[in-house]
């Protein structure tokens, strides 16, 4: 018998996969909210581009001068919003912190299948954010080229403010991260196809397993990529190497070394890794909805096979469709038609998988919890961020929009919102498991509500300042007589983005309240059938106490006819 | 608030979920309604000049009609189910596992829509990249840099100069600067009546031909009223092609993050007719000329 661990082997260095996904939960937590308030001062420029904020100077004193935010200091928060939360909130909250947290348990085993690695992993990327926040210290301040960090704007750190010794701790992160992304993707995939418990064929695995394990194969595959592009920029920037730099460029007069590199050649190794990274951000936030629905519609999920089917589609059709955000690029236009082709092509998966939700309520006895409700939600926002993927991929019309409020509302859509709704609907369902209290229902309800009519506020009309002609990552649009009619506009997103994000608190508040609550949750409050209502609340170290589960049925047996409740678990015979 | 007694909902006594079925049924519905009427309403793409631009707002709103309806029957649909299935005494919930060719119908639907989308918008892409610009076709030269547009016509010769980046000088660019902030080599006999402005001046009716050049970062030239979007790269001479029907001023944008004022770079597009167009260049050259 060992002694039970001190503080710091239980909860600080732990091999336990469940105190992992807690702790990567809790750092996506922490990169989303300075994240929405970099999103906030963004907002406010655009709102009020001449104001004075001496309050903010008095925080930000690099960044403003007599007041008024310096467009340095605007597009820093663009590129480090966009930087955290697609890497350290939609990266890491769907697949690391839940992955994590729940595969082993709804595969029926006791731990992932490399425990040390996946230790690693997490404190690799606590360091990767650490490193990451430090850019906005540096001289300089955070790298103002965006989250796509193109060359050779970001290749020559004399290009700009915050491409100095910011793009350098930048691009370390990124590195980083993606080792740690790469650790991680080949812990799950290992413990899905090596560490199912008797009984727990890959047919009978939760859909969210499902969505895990190919989100898992997209990272195995993407990050390094980019691993290697970040590698290649560092050379370029310190090394005098020119991947990316063409040479005869000159900055005011001052000319910068180089030959033979082309800055295509990032856009499509960046890409190569980015277009599949956004499915790695939705993915897992689909599989979590289809468990939710049937959970709560009380239905077995419509379609299951054809479910697996989309998402191992989306997972291998995301790679060849890289092109679609380089049409205009200077790429081969031929090129061009092939990718646009293939992109709307990845609007059928998408679709199916759209249907067999509804599918998955038709007929269903709905019970409105706030999970549901979010995950109701996320069907409604993919379906409306999805859509605007129709005309974002043909050439032609990517030509007129590329580059404008158009595409920032589709992403956004998406990503800013049902995967977030996704993160969402899976805190509020797994709360009561991993934390064994319930959240409150009241205030759940009522953060789905401002948050839902709010999201819709903020980025419908980003498709209008879009369709106007209105480009993206402008600090403001003063200078452009054919952009003055929209100022009103952004002042109508800037006061719903507040509201928004002060909405939130409701849902910070109910979070940490609840974790201290009297009341303890029942083990399977909400009558699900999958492993993970199986075990003790929260899960002892080995999930099962010595006794591994043997599964006998599908994973979303609800409403068997002629059985005596109306759903089965996967472990009744 | 006690654990929840998941049991007993399943059977709920109707005051309690369903009222929020009803809630989020109608939300949806506005939200739907919403979202077409403020499309609807406030889509207004800007003034279209260009002899493509007609192909292109033609395939937009056909797009838009479709993911209109698309999205309109979805969320209507949602709403609808919402409603309609919400938890009730007298009906549990029906056990089905999928139907097959409920989902390959869709699915081909689906496919079809999409791949004739997909189709159709090739036609003018293929249109305005695959094909050469005419012959007659008027050649200007457009360079982007950090933050500022300039454009360089050929002149009498109808050749370039050959330009070195050793040589930009952006301290002077009065007219007929060399080698000004373009570079233009002072011993290359092409460029002598080479005309450098910060306006693009253009006739109507006239097929075009403009190369975009960079000189430091990847740029984008953006003119909204012609429904032309370019990235401008380093290292590379792009060519693209089109024609203005119409006389007047429109304004050229940056369409690629390109430094902390990239929402500076504004350009003005000027479309005149012929004779005022010759006019003016006629003027301009000889300008450049009584410099030498």
């Amino acid at each position: 018998m060992t002694a039970p661990p001190g503080f710091i082997r239980k909860y600080i260095f732990s091999l336990d996969h469940k105190v992992i996904g807690v702790q990567y939960f809790f750092l996506a937590l922490a990169a989303a909210l300075i994240g929405m308030l970099m999103s906030l001062l963004i907002r406010l420029r655009l709102a009020w581009p001449q104001k004075r904020w001496p309050w903010l100077e008095l925080i930000f004193p690099q960044g403003f001068r007599d007041g008024l935010m310096q467009p340095e200091f605007y597009l820093a928060m663009v590129t480090m919003h966009g930087t955290l939360m697609i890497f350290m909130v939609l990266t890491v909250a769907p697949q690391s912190a839940f992955g994590n947290y729940f595969l082993p348990i709804q595969l029926g085993t006791r731990e992932m299948a490399f425990p040390v690695i996946n230790l690693s992993s997490f404190w690799m990327t606590f360091l990767s954010l650490g490193v990451l926040i430090a850019a906005l210290f540096v001289e300089g301040g955070a790298p103002i080229g965006g989250w796509t960090f193109y060359p050779p704007l970001s290749a020559v750190p004399s290009a700009g403010p915050g491409q100095g010794p910011g793009a350098d701790l930048w691009l370390v992160s990124i590195g980083i991260f993606c080792f740690a992304s790469f650790l991680g993707s080949i812990n799950m995939i290992v413990t899905t196809l090596r560490r199912r418990t008797k009984g727990m064929s890959l047919l009978r695995m939760p859909l969210t397993c499902w969505g895990w394990f190919t989100t898992a194969m997209i990272a195995l595959l993407s990050f390094p990529i980019l691993f290697a592009a970040a590698l290649m920029l560092l050379a370029d920037r310190h090394l005098g190497t020119s991947f990316f730099n063409p040479g005869g460029l000159s900055f005011s007069g001052r000319p910068i070394a180089g030959d033979g590199g082309s800055p295509l050649l990032w856009q499509h190794l960046f890409w190569f890794f980015g277009h599949p990274e956004v499915y790695l951000a939705i993915l897992p936030g689909m599989g979590v909805v289809s468990h939710i629905l049937a959970n709560f519609a009380r239905k077995p999920v419509f379609g299951y096979r054809a479910m697996v089917l989309a998402m191992l589609a989306i997972g291998v059709f995301g790679f060849l469709i890289w092109g679609h955000h380089m049409f205009i690029s200077g790429m081969n236009p031929r090129i061009a038609i092939a990718f646009s082709m293939l992109t709307l092509v990845i609007g059928v998966p998408s679709a199916i998988k759209t249907f067999n939700w509804l599918g998955t309520l038709w007929g269903a006895s709905l019970h409105l919890t706030t999970p549901m409700l979010f995950a109701i939600g996320f069907i409604s926002l993919f379906i409306s961020g999805g859509l605007t993927g129709l005309v974002l991929g043909q050439t032609a019309l990517d030509m007129v929009f590329h580059d404008t409020y158009f595409v920032t509302g589709h992403f956004h859509l998406i990503m800013g919102v049902a995967a977030v709704f996704g993160i969402f609907a899976a805190t509020y369902y797994w709360f009561p498991k991993m934390f064994a209290r319930m959240m409150n229902e009241q205030l759940g309800k009522l953060h789905f509500w401002l948050t839902f009519i709010g999201v819709y506020t903020i980025f419908v009309p980003f498709h209008v300042l879009g369709i106007a002609g209105h480009p993206r990552r402008y600090a403001d649009t003063l200078k452009y007589e054919y952009l003055r009619s929209l100022d009103s506009l952004h002042v109508l997103i800037t006061i719903a983005a507040f509201v928004t994000v002060a909405a939130q608190l409701i849902f910070l508040i109910n979070f940490f309240r609840s974790l201290f609550a009297d009341q303890r949750a029942a083990d399977n409050p909400w009558d699900g059938t999958t492993l993970e209502w199986f075990t003790a609340t929260p899960p002892v170290r080995d999930n099962f106490s010595g006794k591994m589960p043997v599964v006998y049925r599908e994973p979303y047996e609800y409403s068997v006819p002629g059985a005596a409740r109306d759903f089965l678990m996967q472990t009744e015979p | 608030m006690r654990p929840a007694d998941f049991a007993n909902r399943h059977n709920p006594p109707a005051t309690i979920l369903n009222p929020m079925s009803r809630l989020l049924a109608i939300a949806i519905w506005l939200i739907a309604i919403a979202t077409i009427v403020l499309m609807a309403w406030f889509r207004r793409l800007p003034e279209a000049i260009s002899e493509h631009s007609g192909r292109i707002d033609h395939q937009f709103k056909i797009t838009m009609a479709v993911i209109g309806v698309g999205f309109f029957v979805a969320q209507v649909a949602l709403g609808y189910i919402v409603w309609r299935y919400r938890a009730r005494e007298v009906e549990s919930a029906r056990y089905s596992r999928g139907d097959l060719r409920v989902e390959l119908a869709l699915m081909m639907v689906t496919a079809i829509i999409f791949i004739i989308l997909a189709i159709t918008g090739q036609r003018v892409w293929a249109q305005l990249n695959l094909n050469q610009s005419p012959p007659n076709a008027v050649q200007i030269e457009v360079t982007a840099q950090q933050f500022a547009w300039t454009f360089r016509y050929p002149g009498t010769d109808g050749k370039f100069g050959r330009t070195d980046p050793r040589l930009y000088n952006d301290a002077d660019n009065s007219i007929g600067a060399r080698p000004g902030p373009l570079g233009i080599e002072p011993s290359d006999p092409a460029g002598k009546d080479d005309l450098v402005t910060g306006s693009l001046v253009l006739p109507v009716d006239r097929p075009i031909d403009l190369t975009l050049r960079a000189k430091d970062v990847t740029h984008d030239f953006f003119v909204p009223a012609l429904r032309l979007k370019h990235d401008a790269v380093p290292g590379m001479k792009i060519h693209v092609h089109f024609k203005a029907l119409k006389e007047g001023r429109y304004e050229i944008a940056c369409a690629e993050l390109c430094g902390q004022l990239h929402h500076q770079m504004r350009a003005m597009l000027e479309v005149k007719s012929q004779i005022d167009y010759d006019k003016w260049l006629n003027e301009q050259i000889g300008k450049v000329n009584n410099r030498r």
